[in-house]
């Protein structure tokens, strides 16, 4: 895939970066706010669409990326599964659980695992998106070939 | 004390579909093996918990979320007598088809997605089945069929492609129509606890939409069970897939999110009306009768078996539709339980003889490289053990005895005659004959030839894994007659039969009221 012109690749440089932090704010704070780790994974995975749009990528390239995003969205989901897991060997051992200390409430640092859950579940969202973004494009440039 | 085994159940494949993805990339062999264990571990649960659990039902409230008021808040997952059938058919079908992939997948590329997607529908179906909550079998049903659509195609030719297409969209359109009906509960009842449902429509909160909902619940859940009016995905999507996914699509998957939920819901969420009973009885005859008939002129093996399951699963929802006409005109209970009985007993034999027939069929396109059964010919002397399980798996499908699909044939017959459904009891009668028809013409066929067939090569048997799993369905059908005597039935079918016949007991074991 070929990139973009100039003009296109340096506000994508100063605009990607700033996209990244907003979706890990939405992430963060999904325990308080509107969002969560669904909406914010799928900002993540904007800023990484678009420099792979902005800057394009060779084929080689994009497999390789698209295995590395395949693993972290494995790794993820089962650090997930395992943190809910968790609730079965502590306290009241129910499955799901909220066993961490809850804190108070409408701070950042409250809530348990939910925050966590957040994380993991942004991970996974990010990572699953990236890939369907990359198995589109590598199916493209195959039939290209 | 809740029981920790249940949600294991779902948790067990889910961890297995993602170890299989992650461990898969770095070590080869990694996705069969852990795949057969994941397997392994839940069928010795199911069973477990079948055997302990017995006639008591359990409840497990995910996070520990207790009812308010008597209203159950947070999510539920219910294990009682009819689910742990159902959780068992899964596990046992999902393990001998893992076994059998192991020498059948060979042939294709990808292990590691083919092992991790087959973990991936047996989480879905579990958790559909377990699931007390009705938005929760939405998620689980999609979790199962997305991972079926991508399995159906997974020999990426033009067959399965087009047939993984119309599965989709025909998928796509049940999937709406249920979402659609979870919205109007929702208006209308304000929960969306099956249980708490229940309560809900009982005290007279049933709202204007009380009809439409029945019917797009049917309508939806009718499509992902293939019956008659909506049956036209199944012969081309069953008919495509890897044999061992065939065999879990037919033996399995349109039971536990198609009809399991369907009589769950009618049963244990509507109160049972007259018009509903007649109709699902309609349904059901209607599939039996017309299934077979189409079965009957097919010439590719697996497309003549899909058509088949779309006649088997006739029998159970008419048997079912039987006792619920019973119950909602409040007569002849007995007879009710015994027709409910006869339902349940026959969609468990289903699974057994439709897997194996599937197995079977599979066996044969492995050595000889085709499904047409005009070229085939005398398969028996080459394909001993083949030709052995198909023939226990046929006869037990038409309904011959000593096998399993005699007894539910049997009892559902006769629960029809005692119900004065006379005409529907001479209707499954014929359809088992033409039944049997249809299979005589497989055997013929396909294994008793005199003529040798079209192909050129040299047939052999098929390697030790597929074998040990034919065989093993061949005497689980044989095995399966054992419910019918009346000591066996009454402590495994019985309780299945019960929490469908005691109307409030399954709300009121939630809701604590």
């Amino acid at each position: 895939m070929k990139g973009m012109t100039v003009i296109v690749k340096k506000t994508t440089q100063l605009i990607a970066g700033i996209i990244f932090l907003y979706g890990i704010y939405i992430i963060l704070h999904g325990h308080l706010t509107p969002g969560g780790g669904f909406a914010g994974g799928v900002i993540l995975a904007g800023s990484f669409i678009l420099l792979i749009l902005a800057f394009g990528s060779d084929f080689l390239h994009l497999v390789r990326e698209e295995r590395g995003s395949t693993l972290y969205e494995n790794l993820a989901i089962l650090i997930f599964l395992l943190l809910a897991l968790s609730g079965l060997l502590v306290g009241a051992k129910i499955f799901f659980t909220n066993w961490l200390p809850h804190g108070t409430p409408g701070e950042l640092i409250s809530a348990g695992f939910l925050p966590l859950y957040n994380i993991f579940v942004g991970i996974e969202v990010a990572a699953s998106i990236l890939t369907i973004f990359l198995a589109l494009v590598i199916f493209k440039e195959e039939i290209l070939k | 004390m809740m029981n920790p085994l249940i949600p294991l159940l779902v948790a067990v494949p889910l961890a297995g579909a993602f170890l299989i993805m992650i461990l898969g990339r770095f070590i080869t062999g990694v996705p069969r093996i852990m795949a057969l264990a994941t397997l392994l571990l839940l069928a010795f649960i199911s069973f477990w918990l079948l055997i302990t659990g017995g006639a008591a039902s359990s409840v497990y409230t995910l996070g520990g979320w207790e009812p308010v008021d008597g209203v159950p808040i947070g999510l539920y997952l219910i294990h009682d007598g009819f689910s742990a059938l159902v959780l068992c058919i899964i596990s046992l079908i999902g393990l001998l088809s893992v076994i059998y992939s192991i020498s059948y997948m060979a042939r294709y590329t990808s292990e590691n997605y083919f092992y991790s997607l087959f973990c991936l529908m047996i989480a879905g179906m579990n958790g559909v089945v377990l699931s007390g909550d009705i938005f929760n079998i939405f998620v689980f049903l999609e979790i199962s069929v997305i991972s079926s659509y991508a399995l159906v195609a997974f020999g990426v030719e033009k067959n399965e492609l087009e047939a993984t297409l119309k599965y989709q969209v025909l998928g796509a359109v049940a999937s709406f129509m249920i979402l659609f009906a979870i919205g109007f509960i929702y208006w209308s009842a304000k929960t969306l606890n099956i249980a708490d449902i229940r309560v809900v429509f009982g005290e007279g909160g049933q709202g204007p939409h009380y009809i439409l909902i029945q019917i797009l619940l049917l309508t939806g859940f009718g499509l992902k069970a293939a019956i008659i009016p909506f049956h036209a995905w199944l012969p081309d999507a069953h008919s495509s897939a890897p044999s061992p996914i065939s065999a879990m699509l037919s033996g399995v998957l349109i039971k536990a999110v198609g009809i399991y939920v369907i009589i769950r819901l009618f049963f244990n969420m509507f109160e049972i009306t007259v018009g509903m009973a007649i109709l699902i009885t309609t349904l059901g005859a209607l599939s039996m009768a017309a299934g077979v008939f189409l079965a009957i002129g097919q010439w590719d093996i697996k497309r003549l078996l899909a058509y088949h399951s779309i006649s088997q699963m006739g029998y159970v929802i008419m048997s079912v539709g039987i006792g619920m006409i019973l119950m909602a005109r409040g007569i002849r209970s007995e007879v009710a339980a015994l027709a409910i009985t006869g339902g349940i007993f026959h969609m468990l034999n289903h699974a057994a003889f439709k897997g194996l027939l599937f197995l079977n069929a599979g066996a044969i396109e492995y050595s000889a490289g085709t499904r047409d059964l005009r070229e085939m010919g005398g398969l028996a002397r080459s394909m001993p053990f083949t030709s052995a399980t198909s023939l226990a798996a046929s006869l037990s499908i038409s309904g011959i005895p000593p096998f399993n699909g005699f007894f539910s044939k049997l009892i559902i017959i006769v629960a029809a005659v005692m119900g004065r459904f006379y005409l529907l009891a001479a209707l499954a009668a014929l359809v088992s004959i033409i039944t049997l028809a249809s299979f005589m013409k497989f055997q013929r066929y396909a294994f008793y030839n005199t003529e040798p067939g079209k192909i050129q090569k040299e047939i052999r048997e098929v390697p030790l894994p597929m074998l040990l799993s034919m065989v093993t369905l061949a005497l689980i059908c044989l095995l399966l007659s054992l419910l019918a005597l009346p000591g066996i039935r009454e402590t495994v079918l019985s309780p299945a039969t019960d929490i469908l016949m005691d109307q409030m007991k399954y709300s009121s074991q939630i809701t604590g009221m």
